[in-house]
């Protein structure tokens, strides 16, 4: 980037440099954006538009004529979605119990690929390797692929954790009250620990060794270097992943929209916000408070990726 | 890093090794026994499936069960992988092809906006691309493009995050004086793009190539809000329908479990030919 806001300031100081710099520059101006223009256009389509056509759906709403069994007709009015959203209990307990659970499933996830990684750290580099691939493994399975072999893990016909604990004479359910969350978030932390291993991993590979040696030296020992030297050296990826998965955790779908299969009564149709707008749209067909809430959830991410943003530009400087 | 196997220097304890090994091995296991479990379920019949121990084989059914996924709907299934890799590939190429445009053009040329532009399209990254599914379903439903191949594959071109690569990629491998000498040998800016920058940036690309190919196997939710018709759905897509029918009968599950152990081949193929550009690829993804 540095090297295009310079070429002016080098053409006013030497007259003899100055044509080519300059002509470069405005015959850029126009060709740049011709390289940007497929991209250009698509983000209209895909995000400008979809947005824009959001927000004015959300200033609509489906009235039923007459008494109610007459044709529905779309009226206009205005904020009235958004004010019915904003004392909406049900979306705001999704939108709640998505950041509670994803902060305490974030922080077992992270803390175990923090574990890992400090373990791989202090182990034979051929050694490594076996176990990173292994660890790894979760990671390239798709999602929904995850989701299907925990959600047969979990049923109570299918699963050979429940003939286990059946033969050892325990007797316990998946779903149903905290259950519910433990067994959800035991699924996401299947699908990340491995990812944020690697990159931990990385993280302390980059830290320079000189800054164990002292420690060392004064005759710390593995686990006090861990601790107190190689953790509060990597808190920036620390942050930057957690926060990255908060917001992730935010748009929660899938994972329970399968679950659900297994465990209607635990994980109802507004469990998340996202199942929620799902359903309000495609079984209700109300899609202007559908459109309404798909806002809202963007707002609020917007708001939480803006806090990130701050936090970590001040973790990282 | 080879000269100091043990991370450090000081000699760890035979008890701290052990302990060391210990925890990766339970957590090894914890990663792979539901894999295994996966692979055990696809050998067995619907019977075996709920009467035996599901992390040990009975008896082998493994040929039945893949010809009874390929059998169903007349093959529906192999459909399905061929649309995953049909919009994985497309998808992934023309992303990268258009990213890889867009980065060079925010990077190798000075025009009016562009810092603008380029703080729009890192905030457009951040934003999921999960939220923007059912605005974008009501405009695509507007202009009737829902329920065809366009209505997931032109969200999959347009990816901000890859733009972001493409800009990172162009400022570093890119010499501009380069640039210069083409132009002054006469080359249009369309040639030099093409014929110098595309090859300079051949690492780049292949890195975001393999990040969407990725990403879209693995889709779900766009394909959900957008597709209607059956033969149209990706594998992602597809095992859910499954999923959902097994609700009345039982004798899907094995087709379900069948079909995932299936899916997962193609990606794995692709990523065990791409292993190169992992880790970049990873530690590049982190950034999202």
């Amino acid at each position: 980037m540095s090297t295009l806001t310079r070429p002016p300031k080098v053409a006013a100081d030497s007259p003899v440099r100055r044509t080519s710099p300059r002509r470069t520059g405005s015959r850029g101006a126009y060709k740049g954006l011709l390289f940007l223009l497929p991209f250009l256009l698509g983000f209209v389509l895909t995000y400008v538009l979809p947005i824009a056509y959001a927000f004015s759906q959300s200033l609509h709403e489906k009235k039923s004529s007459g008494i109610g069994f007459g044709p529905t007709k779309i009226v206009y009015t205005g904020f009235s979605s958004f004010a019915s959203i904003l004392s909406d209990g049900t979306f705001w307990a999704g939108v709640l119990r998505t950041l509670l659970f994803g902060g305490a499933q974030i922080t077992v996830m992270l803390g175990i690929s923090l574990l890992l990684a400090l373990l791989l750290d202090g182990i034979a580099a051929r050694a490594v390797r076996f176990f990173r691939a292994g660890l790894l493994i979760p990671y390239v399975i798709p999602g929904v692929v995850s989701t299907l072999i925990w959600l047969f893990l979990y049923s109570p016909t299918a699963s050979p954790i429940l003939d286990m604990a059946d033969s050892a004479g325990l007797h316990f359910d998946f779903f149903g009250g905290l259950n519910t969350y433990v067994s959800l978030g035991n699924l996401l932390t299947w699908q990340g620990i491995g990812f944020n291993m690697i990159l931990i991993s990385a993280s302390l590979q980059a830290l320079p060794r000189e800054l164990y040696e002292a420690a060392r030296l004064d005759g710390a020992k593995e686990w006090r270097i861990a601790w107190s030297v190689k953790i509060p050296n990597i808190t920036g990826i620390l942050v930057l992943t957690g926060m990255f998965s908060l917001i992730g955790r935010l748009q929660l779908f899938t994972e329970p929209l399968f679950l659900r299969y297994v465990a209607p009564e635990s994980i109802s149709t507004d469990f998340t916000p996202m199942l929620e707008i799902f359903d309000r749209a495609f079984k209700t067909g109300d899609y202007q408070y559908a459109a309404a809430e798909s806002l809202v959830l963007a707002a609020v991410t917007g708001v939480l990726a803006f806090v990130f943003y701050r936090v970590t530009n001040r973790k990282m400087s | 890093m080879s000269s100091i196997a043990t991370g450090g220097g000081a000699r760890p304890t035979r008890r701290a090794v052990a302990l060391t090994t210990g925890l990766l091995i339970v957590f090894l296991l914890y990663s792979l026994a539901p894999t295994w479990f996966l692979l055990v379920s696809s050998t067995k019949d619907q019977t075996d499936l709920y009467s035996t121990f599901g992390l040990w084989f009975s008896s082998n059914h493994l040929a039945d069960n893949f010809q009874a996924v390929w059998d169903y709907h007349d093959g529906v299934f192999g459909r399905w992988i061929l649309n995953s890799v049909l919009y994985s590939t497309v998808g992934a190429a023309g992303s990268t092809l258009i990213s890889l445009a867009a980065g060079y053009g925010l990077s190798k040329f000075g025009f009016r906006g562009r810092g603008a532009l380029f703080g729009m399209i890192v905030g457009a990254s951040l934003l999921p691309s999960t939220l923007l599914a059912f605005p974008l379903y009501l405009v695509f439903a507007e202009i009737g493009l829902t329920n065809t191949v366009w209505a997931v594959l032109i969200p999959y071109f347009i990816n901000p995050f890859g733009v972001y690569l493409g800009k990172v990629y162009a400022d570093s491998s890119v010499p501009t004086e380069l640039m210069e000498a083409a132009r002054i040998d006469g080359a249009n800016e369309l040639r030099i793009f093409a014929s110098i920058a595309l090859r300079l940036m051949r690492t780049g690309g292949i890195t975001i190539f393999m990040l969407d190919f990725v990403n879209i196997w693995n889709n779900f939710f766009l394909p959900l809000f957008m597709l209607n018709g059956e033969r149209s759905f990706p594998v992602t897509l597809g095992l859910f329908s499954w999923v959902q029918q097994a609700q009345t009968s039982r004798d899907m599950n094995t087709l379900v479990l069948t079909g995932s152990l299936l899916s997962i081949i193609p990606l794995a193929v692709f990523m065990f030919a791409l292993q190169k550009y992992w880790r970049s690829g990873i530690l590049m993804g982190s950034l999202k």
